[in-house]
């Protein structure tokens, strides 16, 4: 216990077209404040699954387990108040919101969690110059702020989208799901750096990623690996190299 | 300028209901007998002290609208209504037509301070996207008609000095016959259909614009109603000329007090736009929609046509519609003038059990002409909307363009959208698209919002805005942001 | 339905003295509907766009079962049914309304039986609510009933009617036909229409597709250039159900196609595709309601129109999605291509829904040839006139190409190929 995540038994199943799909099978995982974890596993494990479910998603039914964030039941929780509390996802596939202004979807979305946590709302002209700089900071071109959410963007845009609205909201506890997917060399080493800016004793992130890349540059305290919706193996930061070189077959054999 | 406040202030000022301009005021009215006969009628042009012609226009259409029948074809259901059972005529008691604010009844401005008209601009942020270095906004001239009086013109020396005539539509009888009897009635004849006829034969009041060749009218027009008395019906008449060349903008804004029973409104609006002129034409309408049970509300049966007359004449509808308890509006064009242009942007929500059956109508007649359609439906509680509309291209219209898209959403199991184009083509050179969809607001997009720590009722609100944005992006910059916060207001309620 | 004030009883004339004779059950409880509403006129919402003067104009003579033989043998071949690929299969020939026993070849392992021995009525169609319907039903004569049983697949079967009508003596006959295909059975049926002369070709077919069973149902109508042919369909589709219909309108001076198809169990499908091809004063209307009554159904219509001459066309869609219809995913086009200045469309296209989460599209498009397509063609040196025909044939295969059976395709390419032979002008 860990007192600031902590996932014990886990298991989440989703309704598809009529059955029952069994996803998650018992997950247990805790991470203290101020390290950041990364999650690495085959294709369809259970990873994203993980990170809806912990945000809250509708879709997922939760069957057995806990989670608790801050001390709090977090599985009672609304997916806005998780989100106030504190948590906060980045999509492996950021949603297009047609019509939406970005800047005006950030200044929502930052201002309520703002009222949430007591804190003083921002005003258009603080708000924007805040926006702004946050944007510069991870190359983003101004446009961006304009445009509709997510509409039109690139795959690497959308990406570094996400981590903007993770700046912007300050969150105790990010999940990044595949972040660094679809993003080139230098946005990958600036969304990184993003992240790093962030690192605090009171910020903690679990990063899900195929690649040992991003986590040459974010250096995780440690990495759990993750088969057919179960954390079958954690170890050191050194586990990153052992599975870019050798695959998921030694935990899965060892596992079975 | 009357009631300049702060929108959000004036709605959260307004009490824990969930239609904030509910209230009512107080004051001394003048009201006809109730019913509708030739006395009325003679009443009512008498008290307008009104020419013999216009009398007569009158007994002719109040005698069309006998012989006619109340039209059927709308997806609307309602109690017959009794038309013997309300006032045609009620004005406040005080002589119209104050000289300066300081004459008008200091109830009626606080009325209108309620209202919070017109608006005060807010931040981009709001969600209007103000182009870079526009910031600056044109003064606004309002005409603000209670009941059936016109109460109050803003700013008429400066148009008058841009030579445009902005007065009401009774005073310009007196002023200008001439004008208003050769347009009265030239697009919206007498007896068009059962509810212009009764307008013909019984409209107290509205607003007339004038607007001569050349001149780009130098401020927005606006026009506010309110239905206050008890069981009045609201007939008002708009008739806006622009001549060559020039141009208009004209906001519509209208409300109504909560009241149990039903109330009548049945407004003609007539629009003539000549060679090169350009109208457009805006409306907020938030009649009041009755409560969460169906009780009371506003009829709204309203005919509004314009006609692009000159070549290259354009005239731009834009209506965003939250009110009234039935709405049965069509705002068209008849595109005449060779390469005139209609447009037709409309927001329709409807909520409980409000019945929304609007549209439009775009009738090519001219070479070249074109028409864009862009309509946004959202229904939710046990509400109805429909989107009707019609595009009709006659044999001469060649090189024809109408590009049409009606989008409906569904917020709960219990209302219902519907989409009834008409599509009638005659020219083999026209083009014609139409596109539609119905669906229900994407789950991913409400996670998405919540994620990022929106609440329910917000993210409904943000996604709805987002859906309707091709449309508010077309109203002046005050109304958009009256108009956004109207559809979040207005779909109070509605989830969770 | 509106009451609409007009006297009923007149529009009903050019059958009189056949509805005069009228008994039975059903019949009498129609003719009482027809006497209630009349044929319908354009201040009717549903025939707003498609006028019945060609029977008001026309007395209509009972047909009689007698026919010319060696004219419906040519007929038979010209229309494909007793030459190419046609020949090959099993027909149930009508003229003028009868069952033509010489001219048909029964099908094996479906059973078929005639309205005229068996007097049924089915339980789909509506004579209270369809005007046409209700004159069918009062003056019926004749009709298949095909049945495939369950598990069974009926193979492909041909359902061809020819009109013949003497000069000056116009007839009208009602055919009364139905199909049933048995849970997991599958049929594909293609119904042919032909004829000669002015004539009223007023069918009514009822299709019931049982749950998990197929039907593929193309009508090719290429009836005689005076005669009016006004046919009614009523589709229920159960569960799993596929219904796949797809008419092809050339014939006829005044056509119409109504489909009434109803989705009524979960996971059903229905298409209701169409392509029509008129010219001269022809008028045809492809007209459907299709209701989703139950949820994750999905439909689909595609319908072109390529009008020439002063003909027109009509296209009316409406796609109803009741309350209990959730997961409905529906889906509408329709397009037309004018050719001539006089020529006209008229299109509504409707969607009615009362389910929230549902996924409805419909589109419409009306326009000429594309000048950039003629001027590329002719630029690779294809003259004017057959880079028209190029362009038209592309256009209206895009929809042919919906009908996915082979043999029915061919069918169809056939009689297109009769009408509108692709080199030169128009015949
Ligand atoms: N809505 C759904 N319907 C059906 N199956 C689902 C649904 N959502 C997830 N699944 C299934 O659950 C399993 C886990 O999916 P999840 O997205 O969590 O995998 P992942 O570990 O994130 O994979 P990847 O590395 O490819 O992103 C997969 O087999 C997936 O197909
Ligand atoms: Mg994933």
């Amino acid at each position: 216990m860990t007192q600031f995540l902590d996932i014990s038994g886990l298991c989440a199943r989703i309704d598809a077209d009529g059955q029952e799909k069994e996803i998650l099978r018992g997950v247990d995982l805790s991470i203290p404040p101020g390290e950041v974890h990364a999650i690495m596993g085959p294709n369809g494990c259970g990873k994203s699954t993980l990170s809806y479910v912990l945000a809250g998603r509708e879709d997922y039914e939760v069957t057995a387990g806990s989670v608790t964030f801050h001390g709090k039941d977090l599985l009672e929780m609304e997916p806005e108040e998780r989100a106030a509390a504190g948590l906060f996802l980045a999509f492996q596939a950021p949603i297009e919101l047609p019509g939406v202004n970005n800047a005006n979807f950030l200044r929502t979305a930052v201002n309520a969690v703002r009222r949430a946590r007591g804190q003083e709302e921002l005003d258009a002209v603080a708000f924007l110059k805040t926006a702004r700089e946050a944007a510069k900071a991870l190359s983003m071109a101004p446009d961006m702020l304009k445009r509709n959410v997510n509409v039109g963007f690139s795959g690497g845009e959308k990406k570094r989208n996400e981590v903007l609205q993770m700046t912007l909201l300050q969150p105790s506890f990010a999940i990044l799901d595949e972040t660094d997917s679809g993003l080139d060399v230098d946005a990958l080493r600036i969304v990184a750096e993003g992240v790093n800016r962030m690192r605090s004793p009171q910020f903690s992130a679990l990063v899900i990623t195929h690649h040992k890349r991003l986590l040459d540059y974010l250096k995780p305290d440690r990495i759990h690996v993750m088969a057919k919706g179960r954390i079958i193996h954690s170890g050191g930061p050194e586990l990153a190299e052992q599975i870019d070189t050798e695959g998921y077959t030694r935990f899965l054999a060892e596992a079975a | 300028m009357p009631a300049v406040t702060e929108t959000r202030e004036a709605v959260e000022k307004l009490g824990q209901s969930s239609y904030k301009w509910g209230f009512e005021t107080d004051i001394d009215m003048d009201l006809a007998p109730k019913g509708l006969n030739e006395d009325t009628i003679r009443l009512i042009s008498a008290r307008k002290e009104e020419p013999e012609w216009l009398l007569e226009w009158r007994l002719a259409a109040y005698h069309a609208w006998l012989q006619m029948e109340e039209p059927k074809w709308a997806k609307v259901a309602y109690p017959p209504i009794d038309y013997q059972d309300a006032h045609y005529y009620a004005a406040p008691k005080k002589k119209p037509g104050p000289k300066s604010l300081d004459e008008v009844d200091p109830e009626l401005l606080r009325t209108y301070e309620k209202l919070g008209i017109p608006l005060h601009e807010q931040a981009m942020l709001a969600g209007v996207e103000v182009p870079e270095g526009e910031e600056a906004r044109m003064p606004v001239a309002v005409d603000a008609v209670f009941d059936s009086v016109s109460v109050v013109t803003t700013f008429r020396k400066t148009l008058e000095e841009a030579g445009v005539i902005f007065c009401p539509i009774s005073e310009a009888v007196k002023d200008h016959p001439d004008l208003v009897r050769k347009y009265l009635g030239s697009v919206v004849p007498t007896g068009d259909n059962f509810y212009a006829a009764l307008n013909s034969a019984v409209f107290t009041d509205g607003s007339f614009v004038y607007v001569p060749k050349g001149v780009r009218c130098p401020m927005e027009l606006s026009t506010y109603f309110r239905i206050n008395a008890r069981n009045t019906g609201q007939f008002e008449r708009t008739l806006i000329v622009v001549e060559d060349g020039a141009s208009v903008s004209y906001l519509e804004g209208c409300t109504a007090p909560m009241r149990d029973e039903n109330q009548l409104h049945a407004a003609v609006v007539e629009l003539v736009a000549m060679e090169d002129a350009s109208i457009k034409y805006s409306t907020v309408q938030n009649w009041y929609p009755g409560d969460e049970n169906g009780r009371g509300g506003i009829y709204n049966f309203v005919t509004k046509r314009g006609a692009c007359r000159g070549a290259r004449s354009k005239i731009s509808w834009t209506q965003v519609e939250t009110g009234s308890a039935i709405t049965w509006k069509y705002p068209s064009c008849i595109l005449q003038g060779e390469g005139s242009v209609g447009e037709f942007y409309s927001v329709a929500v409807t909520n409980n059990h409000q019945q929304a059956d609007t549209g439009t109508k775009m009738i090519h007649i001219g070479r070249n002409t074109r028409s864009t359609i862009i309509a946004k439906t959202i229904s939710a509680g046990k509400s109805d909307s429909t989107y009707r509309g019609l595009v009709r291209v006659l044999p001469k219209a060649s090189g024809a363009r109408n590009f049409t898209q009606c989008d409906s959403l569904l917020i709960g199991d219990q209302c219902g959208a519907h989409t009834v184009p008409y599509i009638e083509n005659r020219n083999m050179k026209a083009r014609i698209e139409h596109e539609a969809t119905t669906s229900k607001i994407s789950e991913d997009q409400l996670f998405y919002c919540r994620q990022r720590g929106l609440s329910e009722e917000d993210a409904v609100g943000l996604i709805v805005n987002g859906f309707c944005r091709d449309v508010l992006k077309e109203l002046p910059m005050e109304f958009a942001v009256e108009a956004q916060k109207l559809l979040q207001i207005s779909l109070e309620g509605s989830v969770g | 339905m509106n009451a609409v004030t007009k006297d009923t009883k007149a529009t009903l004339q050019p059958f009189q003295p056949r509805l005069d004779a009228v008994k039975g059950l059903e019949r009498t409880a129609a003719l009482g509907a027809l006497h209630r509403v009349g044929l319908p006129d354009r201040r009717v919402e549903e025939w707003k766009y498609t006028g019945l003067r060609f029977l008001a104009e026309t007395p209509f003579a009972g047909p009689v079962r007698a026919y010319d033989a060696t004219w419906a043998q040519a007929e038979l071949q010209r229309l494909g049914v007793t030459a190419g690929v046609g020949a090959a299969l099993a027909r149930l020939v009508f003229v003028n309304g009868y069952y033509a026993p010489d001219l048909s070849v029964l099908p094996e392992g479906v059973s078929v039986a005639f309205f005229s021995k068996t007097g049924s009525f089915g339980p789909l169609a509506c004579p209270d609510r369809e005007a046409l319907t209700a004159l069918n039903t009062a003056l019926a004569e004749d009709g298949a009933q095909i049945s495939v049983p369950a598990g069974v697949d009926g193979g492909h079967v041909l359902l061809v009617s020819l009109g013949q009508a003497q000069a000056g003596a116009p007839i009208s006959f009602h055919p009364r036909h139905s199909v049933h295909v048995a849970e997991g059975g599958k049929l594909r049926l293609t119904c042919i229409q032909g004829g000669q002369g002015r004539y009223l070709h007023n069918p009514v077919l009822e299709v019931s597709v049982a749950a998990r069973a197929e039907l593929n149902h193309l009508t090719i109508q290429s009836e005689s250039d005076e005669a009016a042919s006004l046919a009614t369909l009523y589709a229920q589709i159960d569960e799993r159900g596929a219904y796949n219909s797809f008419v092809l309108g050339v014939g006829a001076a005044l056509a119409r196609h109504e489909v009434h198809a109803r989705l009524s169990a979960a996971h059903a499908q229905v298409h209701v595709n169409g392509a029509q091809r008129l010219r001269a004063k022809q008028h045809g209307d492809i007209s459907s309601v299709i209701t989703h009554a139950a949820p994750d159904c999905i439909s689909r219509q595609t319908v072109r129109n390529v009008l020439d001459g002063q003909s027109r066309g009509v296209f009316q869609g409406k796609v109803l999605v009741e309350r209990i219809a959730q997961k409905t995913d529906g889906y509408q086009m329709n397009q037309a291509l004018l050719l001539s200045e006089h020529a006209e469309i008229d299109a509504k296209p409707e969607l009615e829904i009362y389910a929230d989460d549902v996924k409805c599209s419909h589109g419409a498009t009306v326009g000429a040839l594309d000048d950039d397509q003629m001027f590329y063609l002719r630029s690779r040196g294809v003259p004017e006139a057959e880079a028209r025909q190029i362009l038209i044939h592309a256009f209206l295969e895009e929809a042919l190409d919906l009908i996915a059976d082979e043999t029915a395709h061919a069918l169809s390419a056939h009689i297109m190929a009769t009408r509108y032979p692709l080199s030169g002008e128009e015949a």
